[in-house]
């Protein structure tokens, strides 16, 4: 073991692979954070969609989820890296194609979590709120989301999990987040040994510690289950 | 938009039979390491519920040792830091017989061992304690309990869950690639290399994959109606990472 050469490139690893702020548009933070919030507001209208009367919309809803939950998510990163420049004319950089495959592939998943939450909430709820006078839509956005979004939240924090460790194969394009950062780092030093355990330390604490505080929730939120 | 499709590519000089070999190895290191994630997970899972604390706090280390950090790490560690750890002979060994292909079958089993016991977990804790305590009070010992009564009851519930988590397993096994593996999409990465026909090759990994999982979803439906137990379902952790 020789721990100098985590210590030497701590600032490399942490501060330009895991969060981001260096000289690559990087970072394993700066990929998962912005993936989640667009794959979740994405997910919503997956959700909604699938829950559509209108077979229009719920059967295409119904096939991008289970399409994008048949395929291997280093298949989807390859067709965005290969697709889009044939598409837009022009090769994109590594952040913009990790980002694009994540948002529409973590979609499919999020959607499935939007549209069990939707479906958590008793059916008594959308029929009170009809009977009082509300619209459809605004059941929907005034009595429905709210409530089913408080039922997500542990489900969502245990995909922010899945998320984080899924963008260590966006090093496959070669963007530069905590795995390539070490890779990079072991190009050089030859420690694989220090230096992978020390990745997998970084990984471990974040999602141990999230999936802690996703089961706290889930107490909380629903204390006869647990 | 200008690209013109030319899918003879895929039947016409070696991509098909690139194809092949990359579902066949898929298949093989996807196989090999399901018997040993189911093996870990059984034996993990089961010893999660034991009523003896050290082991349950053993096989929870395990657990949450391997499932909290990405495959893609597991399988550098397997493969760039393991084997100079290992002796001699055996390293040389193993990089005579394809050591990219041991280390992602180790990282891959380990890993969804580690998913797998949670599952197993589960179907376990569904299971009505009454259960295990009649079967105690029988006369049977512990071990005896879990193999003749508790397992055989859990693996009939789980098979929905289980058969999502061998999807993943299956899906998981492309993550190979970065070690050098020659699977699916590295086969598939290859004929795009060669024939710069990437919408083509893409689509024919997509569809396989596809047909894959389909086909084992399918099978599993029955096999799930087949040992269904009247009356019970497994819940809890199903959806966990």
């Amino acid at each position: 073991m020789e721990l100098r050469v985590i210590a030497d490139n701590f600032a490399f690893l942490i501060l330009q692979g895991f969060f981001g702020f260096g000289a690559f548009a990087g970072g394993t933070l700066r990929l998962a954070v912005p993936a989640i919030v667009f794959g979740f507001l994405l997910g919503i209208f997956i959700g909604l969609g699938r829950l559509a009367r209108s077979r229009w919309i719920s059967v295409p809803m119904t096939i991008y989820v289970e399409f994008f939950r048949g395929v291997p998510l280093v298949m989807v990163i390859f067709w965005f890296w290969f697709i889009i420049p044939v598409l837009v004319g022009k090769s994109l950089p590594e952040y913009s194609v990790a980002l694009t495959a994540f948002v529409v592939f973590e979609a499919a998943y999020l959607g499935e979590i939007v549209r069990a939450g939707i479906q958590s909430v008793p059916r008594g709820q959308v029929e009170a709120a009809i009977a009082t006078g509300l619209t459809r839509a605004q059941a929907m956005r005034h009595v429905i989301l709210p409530q089913a979004f408080r039922n997500m939240i542990p489900a969502l924090v245990t995909q922010f999990i899945v998320l984080l460790k899924d963008t260590s194969l966006a090093s496959i394009i070669g963007y530069v987040d905590l795995t390539k950062a070490a890779q990079i780092v072991n190009n050089r030093e030859i420690r694989p040994f220090e230096l992978y355990l020390f990745i997998a330390a970084v990984y471990w604490a974040c999602s141990y510690g999230m999936s802690r505080y996703a089961h706290a929730l889930e107490r909380r939120l629903n204390p006869q289950a647990a | 938009m200008s690209y013109t499709f030319n899918w003879s590519v895929l039947w016409t000089g070696q991509a098909g039979g690139w194809l092949l070999d990359g579902l066949i190895t898929t298949i093989e290191i996807s196989f090999l390491a399901w018997w040993l994630a189911v093996t870990l997970g059984i034996l993990s899972g089961a010893l999660r519920t034991v009523p003896l604390a050290p082991l349950r706090w053993a096989a929870a280390a395990y657990v949450e040792f391997f499932r909290n950090v990405p495959l893609l790490v597991w399988m550098f560690f397997g493969y760039f830091a393991v084997p100079p750890l290992l002796p001699d002979a055996v390293r040389e060994w193993l990089f005579e017989h394809g050591a990219e292909f041991w280390a992602a079958l180790c990282a891959l089993g380990v890993y969804h061992g580690a998913r797998f016991s949670e599952v197993i977990r589960a179907g376990i804790q569904a299971i009505p304690t009454t259960q295990f305590e009649a079967a105690v009070s029988t006369g049977l010992t512990v071990a005896q309990a879990y193999r003749l009564i508790i397992l055989p009851i859990a693996l009939r519930l789980i098979i929905p869950p289980a058969t999502n988590e061998s999807l993943n397993l299956l899906k998981n096994s492309s993550v190979a690639l970065t070690i050098g593996v020659a699977e699916l999409t590295f086969q598939t990465r290859q004929i795009e290399t060669y024939t710069a026909k990437a919408f083509e090759a893409l689509a024919a990994g997509t569809v396989i994959y596809l047909l894959l999982c389909l086909t084992i979803a399918t099978v599993m439906a029955r096999v799930e109606r087949r040992f269904a137990i009247p009356g019970m379902i497994a819940q809890g952790a199903v959806g966990e990472n």
